[in-house]
């Protein structure tokens, strides 16, 4: 497939870990803010493949983890509803609330349907007018304009039936975060290829700048992590602190206007509390006040309902780059994907999960 | 996060007004938004999350970059030793 | 099968276009069901008989049998159906034991409200099947459940085969130094599934590979008698199969990704939705454990075959890392190959 296969190819990837070898002098702490990201390079090794100087701590760029347990158990809520049709992304349908997860509910006679593109929805709320149809529109800024599309056809087009439970998460917040706790350790980002592909990197100007870190914006495959890295290794060893762009085939700074005034249409900014991490202020979207009869927290009246995490589960230290999956003592034995006990291990993309799935959690005998 | 492939525009046509195209990625297709990309073209690459298109596809950049990696990696070929044959 | 009056009524209504339950209660309805439906399609010497059970003479040997149950949504896909899939399903379970498949029994729960036509081609598809395989179903039954309590049709199918002497084919005989050989592209059976759910979009037909392994593994018998693993990866694709034969040898196995044969829609489709082909379902591929020896004869006898044409060498088994898989991956790097978990969900991630 063509600007894909490319980007993995071994003979590029070999180049760039030996310039990165001659390159770095010291050890750098170097971390990638995107789930996917994390996925890419536990799924190929890559870790391991650069040289032990640099250390890759992973970010809280997953969405799908970082989305509150109380949000999730308002989407069981309403799902539960006899009269509801529950569309969502087939990652979110494994994570449990306090009340277990979606796809169980999914299990017992609740109308849970996995969608690829928000859009489709739609089409699934006129052929269903006698049924409430609902989305869980969660996501980075990457999936803002797809979601925030929905919303504004559904009110142009008059499909009343139609609103989304929103749960979005924004990016530059959560980095400042990462970097005001006085335990932060990072000292260089991959920043998000496909979150700044819409909003460009202008936001990661002043965040380089203030806190003086390289932030490379990144795509996802192997030689574009790697690619990556040697320009964030560069930065570091020369005392340089900018934004940059690698994944430049895919994105400009400015990002794609359009998209970004479709968002700014539909969502506002708001708090938002992320799961393992806090309330992050500014860190989320909700929907505009014109937009408000599509939102489904006002449609359907879910009480506030109390929630607790395990006390075993270090995801917050995780999410913030301070430790790693391997220092929980739960993980792989009493914290495992099948039996999640935080945010970093119930999607595929949380770093326990992309760890547990390529086998970290086993020493093979020497 | 954020899975986005990019993939071919083989045809574009409207839908109530929107400007959608008919996408492959490898040898399937699926539709997919592209109203905000305006510039895309048919035979164009655009980057595709859930059924949107966020961005057309440099083509000149890839190449560019292509180059810088190349000579990368055919410097590490003169230089490491020769990997045995799988 | 007895043959009682239906009801009190003196003219019942029997051409009807959907199951009711009364076609399970074996009265009137079910015979009708067997003689319009299965007869025609199964027909032979021994089903004909409509004994409630089927005697067949064996010549002497090891006798392989096996049992599984078959659902899938939707019940008719490009590539085949249901029907297709219990057959061969069936014949491969008996073919990985080196067996020659000889004889099948289908069982029906059928879901009330099931549309006759539907059963009549899927019975149809199980006949073609069986006649690709040289396989007879020779026995049989019906159920009908009401509306809501099943999935239209599960379909049950035992098999018996008979197991040539001198072969030996054991989960637990893969042993260091053998080669790992994959028949064919992973991941066309369960992305065919996936993208006939058109709640996904996907254009194109992916078409499912079910098909009968036996005479694939007759050749590589006759290649090499000594073939030590035999498998056919479905649920949980090539990882799962891996996995259980690296546990049940207590060995360790290293395998190429580049090596994975993936078809271009396949692949496409496996991008789209964020899956990885090893992990997803084939049904009529296999993986087989071969003495390093006898390796490049086997691949060749498989590449030799209409179903093997794009066989592979996977990796190896090896003393080291035993009980895991590691996997090599394209660029150079390495991670364990662990063990699907639960069902494959689109990602957005």
């Amino acid at each position: 497939m063509k600007f894909l296969d490319e980007y993995r190819d071994a003979r590029l990837a070999r180049g760039l870990v030996e310039e990165l070898r001659r390159t770095v002098t010291r050890p750098w702490v170097v971390m990638e803010v995107c789930g996917g990201q994390t996925h890419s390079i536990v799924r190929h090794g890559l870790d391991r493949l650069i040289p032990s100087h640099v250390e890759l701590v992973h970010g809280p760029g997953c969405p799908v983890c970082v989305t509150s347990l109380e949000t999730i158990d308002k989407a069981h809520a309403i799902a539960s509803r006899d009269d509801v049709i529950f569309c969502s992304f087939g990652d979110m349908l494994r994570v449990p609330g306090s009340r277990g997860d979606l796809l169980t509910l999914k299990g017992r006679g609740a109308d849970v349907r996995v969608v690829y593109a928000p859009f489709d929805c739609l089409r699934i709320a006129r052929d269903n007018p006698a049924r409430q149809v609902v989305f869980f529109g969660i996501g980075f800024e990457t999936t803002a304009p797809a979601n925030a599309l929905v919303v504004q056809r559904a009110k142009l087009e008059g499909v009343t039936n139609f609103s989304m439970l929103v749960s979005h998460v924004l990016v530059p917040p959560a980095i400042s975060a990462i970097l005001e706790s006085p335990e932060n350790r990072v000292q260089a980002f991959l920043g998000p290829g496909h979150v700044c592909a819409v909003m460009g990197y202008t936001e990661y100007e002043p965040i380089a700048a203030r806190y003086r870190v390289p932030i490379v914006v990144t795509g996802f495959e192997p030689v574009d992590l790697l690619q990556g890295i040697l320009m964030a290794v560069r930065q570091l060893e020369a005392g340089r602190h900018e934004a940059e762009n690698q994944y430049g085939r895919v994105l400009s700074r400015e990002g794609n206007a359009p998209a970004q005034e479709l968002i700014h249409a539909v969502f506002e900014v708001c708090d938002r509390k992320w799961r393992g991490v806090g309330t992050i202020p500014a860190s989320g979207y909700r929907l505009r006040k014109e937009y408000r009869d599509h939102d489904a927290e006002l449609r359907f009246e879910v009480a506030e309902i109390a929630t607790s995490e395990s006390p075993v589960c270090i995801s917050g230290p995780i999410l913030r780059g301070a430790k790693r999956p391997t220092d929980c003592p739960a993980f792989g034995t009493e914290c495992t994907p099948q039996r999640p006990l935080g945010a970093t291990m119930v999607s595929a993309e949380g770093a326990c999960a992309a760890y547990y799935a390529s086998g970290r959690h086993l020493v093979l005998p020497a | 996060m954020c899975l986005a492939i990019p993939g071919r525009i083989l045809e574009t046509y409207d839908h109530n007004g929107l400007r959608m195209a008919k996408v492959q990625f490898g040898g399937v297709t699926r539709e997919s938004c592209v109203e905000y990309v305006p510039s895309a073209q048919v035979g164009d690459y655009v980057l595709v999350h859930v059924g949107f298109a966020l961005s057309v596809v440099d083509q000149a950049e890839a190449e560019r970059t292509f180059k810088l990696l190349e000579e990368m990696g055919q410097l590490a070929e003169l230089s490491a030793p020769e990997e045995p044959d799988r | 099968m007895s043959s009682t009056p239906f009801g009190d009524c003196p003219l019942p209504i029997l051409d009807h276009k959907q199951i009711l339950l009364g076609h399970g209660s074996g009265g009137t309805l079910t015979s009708q069901l067997i003689e319009s439906v299965f007869l025609p399609a199964f027909g032979n010497p021994v089903l004909d008989r409509l004994d409630d059970q089927a005697v067949v003479e064996l010549p002497g040997g090891r006798v392989a049998f096996t049992t599984d149950s078959f659902v899938v949504t939707p019940l008719f896909f490009p590539g085949g159906d249901i029907g297709h899939l219990a057959v061969n399903g069936t014949v491969n379970d008996l073919a990985m034991s080196g067996a020659r498949p000889l004889y099948l029994s289908a069982g029906f729960i059928l879901e009330e409200g099931l549309a006759i036509d539907d059963l009549r081609r899927i019975a149809l598809s199980m006949r073609d099947a069986a006649r690709a395989a040289g396989v007879q179903i020779v026995t049989g039954d019906t159920k009908v459940v009401g509306k809501g309590s099943g999935d239209q049709v599960f379909i049950n199918t035992s098999g018996i085969g008979l197991v040539p002497p001198g072969v030996l084919v054991s989960a637990d005989r893969a042993q260091p130094g053998d080669a790992v050989l994959l028949s064919g592209t992973v991941g066309d059976h369960g992305m065919a599934i996936m993208a006939s759910r058109e709640s996904l979009g996907l254009g194109g037909t992916i078409a499912s590979d079910t098909a009968p392994l036996h005479e694939l593994v007759a050749c590589m018998l006759d290649a090499c008698r000594d073939l030590h693993v035999l498998r056919d990866p479905t649920r949980g694709g090539v990882a799962a199969t891996l996995h259980e034969i690296a546990g049940r040898s207590g060995v360790g196995i290293e395998i190429d990704e580049g090596a994975v044969p993936v078809r271009d829609d396949v692949r496409g489709a496996c991008e789209i939705l964020g899956f990885d082909p090893l992990y997803v379902a084939n049904e009529g591929k296999l993986v087989a454990f071969v003495p390093a020896a006898g390796a490049d004869v086997v691949l060749a006898a498989l590449r030799a075959h209409p179903l093997g044409r794009d066989a592979v060498r996977l990796g190896r088994v090896t003393d080291e890392h035993p009980r895991h898989v590691v996997l090599r991956t394209a660029v150079g790097g390495s991670r364990i190959l662990e063990r699907p978990y639960g069902e494959l969900l689109p990602r957005i991630c």
